[in-house]
């Protein structure tokens, strides 16, 4: 076993470990930091099959961007794990059950002899960039599936936004250029009111 | 550096480019008008997708062309199924329009914007030429849906709706790339028509691929909602505004029925034997639990939800049918009857689910098998408009639902599965129960509520040509049929 097999194995065990743990987590603070664990475990999968501007995007934006703003989402809200776990249990002897048979399913054809692709010639020749190739297939080949992952994006703005927003709240600080202006008549309203007899 | 970079043809997919402009036009045009002034935001919408129709038909070469480095497809069958996927939003719409402007937290201009926007993911999906679009496009139809449902906020049926349409197809979609991804393996492309070559060659192999389709099969059951993937169906027909839910319930078929051709029939033709199989056993536990399950509903929209699983499953007997044993005399016939079957479901449905609006006003919604009594008192017209749509559905003759379940049942037996024929007819008889239980409590029972229909004049009129369109290609489904089959013969 060479070292880039032993890193591969050791990097891929903690990332299996990471996934487990961010399902089974009773804390989802614990939950959001296992998750970022696994993505930077991830990274570093990729950076090791030589896609370091995958390993860089990932670590940038996942871990960076949005595991922060998850981490603080996590945090305000206040989730009660236990009622989330209601009937866990009840449903657990089945799910697992039916979650073993096919995991032991799909094992046995992947790991059958006869489920084979040919190694795939992965070594980059010298002097290749990695990111420069991905930017120019971005925006040649692969332009029409990239304009169309923008509009999805902002399918998704448009979806937070109408689901969240309740129009405008009218503000209640005073205007001092109103009230340094306001006069006698604005302050008392006389009303005419009819007698009352009885 | 980009040497050998040659600008797209863009022409092919001009209607998606105009598509995508007017959409994101009307989006800011949208944040000036008013509230009460929402009619401006709906004429434009409609002006958008006459233009797509308009330039379609101006575009249309006839030809196969590929585009985007062969990632998108324009053939005679897209252009068909876009030109009937314009006309069902174009009628949503019109049907929509009363019911969301009755109430206020969906009366807004992201209504029409996002329902342009699912639009154009069923426009990229009815095109694509690759896995990576199909995901795209499947995903843009998707994401505007889980927002439309849970649109009316307030209401927890439609969010809990929302929230298990969106956690059942984030499901599906990891499925579905999960086979992607296995095809990818095996024949390291993801090109669909290259795909097709790679396998024709032979040389990929076997098992890779087949497990691979058993995943991409699933996604796409779950997609067409057919048994055992279609526990989501009930719940978000049932959930989801009643305009939303006719969006759900027409279109997207159209386009579920472009994936299935484009991935199985384009794509995996050589494996065909394999997914036969098991479009087989989904076809034949679709219909026999849509239609049971749909006897015991008394909520019209839930009972509807079973009708359209048993109708898919229906409509997958088409597409099996097609190559049996590398014989592919009969392919063209079958394809184009599954395609014809499903033209016609979308027009039946989209009737169907126009008259539970006609019904519906502010606050109350008429989704109640027992709304529906005595309607021929309270308006014979449409009471018999609601008659021709249930036989339609339920396969009586010289309805147009009549002509598409024949020319299915006429391609299985063409394929020698005579035993497959005979249970696809027992369970529409079955079926045709409780369509036909519809039409006793309009005709038959004293009406409850007494108040007559508030509907718009547009709407009525709109209703009224949907009504007469069923009976009408009853009368003549050749014209329907021949078109579909002419746009397939020069598509396959």
């Amino acid at each position: 076993m060479d070292f880039q097999t032993f890193v591969f194995f050791a990097l891929s065990a903690i990332l299996v470990f990471a996934g487990l743990r961010v399902i089974t987590a009773r804390n989802p603070v614990h939950a959001a930091l296992y998750l970022i664990l696994a993505f930077f475990t991830c990274g570093g999968v990729w950076a090791l099959l030589q896609a370091e501007f995958l390993a860089i995007a990932i670590i940038l934006v996942y871990v960076g961007a949005v595991m922060v703003l998850f981490l603080f989402v996590v945090m305000m809200l206040d989730i009660n794990m236990d009622r989330i776990r209601q009937g866990f249990w009840n449903y657990l002897p089945l799910g697992a059950v039916l979650g073993l048979l096919m995991v032991m399913e799909m094992g046995l054809v992947l790991g059958s002899k006869y489920f084979q692709v040919p190694a795939a010639d992965a070594l980059v020749p010298a002097g290749v960039s990695n990111t420069k190739a991905i930017g120019e297939l971005m925006f040649t080949d692969y332009v029409y599936p990239f304009e169309l992952a923008s509009i999805v994006l902002l399918v998704g703005m448009i979806a937070a936004i109408v689901l969240t927003h309740r129009g405008p709240r009218p503000s209640k600080n005073t205007n001092p250029n109103q009230q340094v202006f306001v006069k006698a008549k604005d302050r008392i309203r006389v009303l005419q009111m009819p007698v009352e007899k009885d | 550096m980009f040497e050998n970079f040659v600008v797209p043809d863009l022409m092919p997919a001009a209607p998606e480019l105009f598509l995508a402009f007017m959409a994101l036009a009307i989006l800011l045009i949208d944040v000036f008008v008013k509230d009460s002034r929402r009619t401006l935001t709906f004429v434009l919408s409609q002006l958008a997708l006459i233009g797509c129709a308009a330039i379609q038909f101006a575009t249309s070469t006839g030809e196969i062309t590929y585009t985007f480095s062969n990632m998108f497809v324009d053939d005679l069958m897209s252009d068909l199924l876009k030109i009937f996927l314009y006309m069902t939003v174009i009628v949503v719409l019109f049907y929509s329009r009363a019911y969301i402007s009755d109430r206020e937290a969906m009366n807004k201009g992201e209504y029409y914007v996002l329902a342009l926007f699912a639009t154009l993911g069923m426009m990229v999906m009815i095109s694509a030429n690759h896995f990576l679009t199909i995901y795209i496009g499947l995903e843009l139809l998707s994401l505007s849906l889980y927002a439309m449902v849970a649109m009316n906020r307030d209401s927890v049926v439609s969010t809990e709706a929302a929230m298990k349409y969106f956690v059942l197809g984030a499901l599906a979609s990891g499925l579905l790339l999960y086979g992607m991804s296995m095809i990818y393996g095996a024949t390291g492309t993801l090109e669909i028509t290259a795909i097709a070559e790679q396998l024709y060659g032979g040389g990929a192999n076997k098992t890779v691929l087949i497990f691979g389709l058993v995943f991409l099969v699933a996604g796409l059951a779950f997609k067409l909602g057919v048994v055992p993937f279609h526990m989501w169906i009930p719940d978000v027909y049932h959930g989801a505004p009643t305009s939303v839910t006719l969006l759900i319930g027409s279109a997207p078929k159209l386009a579920a029925f472009a994936i299935t051709m484009r991935l199985l029939v384009n794509g995996l033709i050589t494996l065909a034997q394999d997914w036969q199989a098991m479009l087989i056993i989904l076809s034949v536990l679709s219909m026999a639990i849509g239609n049971l399950a749909a006897i015991a509903q008394t909520n019209l929209k839930r009972m509807l939800a079973y009708s359209a699983i048993s109708h898919m499953g229906f409509m997958l007997l088409g597409i099996v049918t097609g190559v049996v044993g590398g014989d592919a005399r009969y392919a063209l016939n079958a394809y184009s009857s599954a395609m014809f079957y499903v033209v016609a479901y979308v027009l039946t449905s989209l009737g169907t689910f126009g008259i539970i609006l006609l019904m519906s006003r502010a606050g109350f919604e008429a989704d109640s098998l027992d709304d529906y009594k005595g309607l021929n008192k309270r308006s014979p017209w449409f009471a018999g408009v609601m008659l021709m749509l249930m036989f339609s559905m339920a396969g009586v003759p010289f309805f147009v639902g009549f002509f598409a379940k024949f020319s299915v049942l006429q391609a299985v037996v063409a394929a020698g599965y005579m035993w497959l024929a005979i249970v696809a007819v027992l369970f529409s008889l079955i079926g045709a129960f409780y369509y036909l239980r519809v039409v006793k409590i309009m005709y038959f029972d004293a009406p409850v509520d007494e108040t007559p229909l508030q509907a718009c004049g547009s709407m009525k009129a709109v209703l009224s040509v949907n009504g007469i369109a069923v009976a009408l290609f009853g009368l003549m489904p050749q014209t329907l049929m021949s078109l579909c089959a002419y746009a397939l013969l020069r598509s396959l």
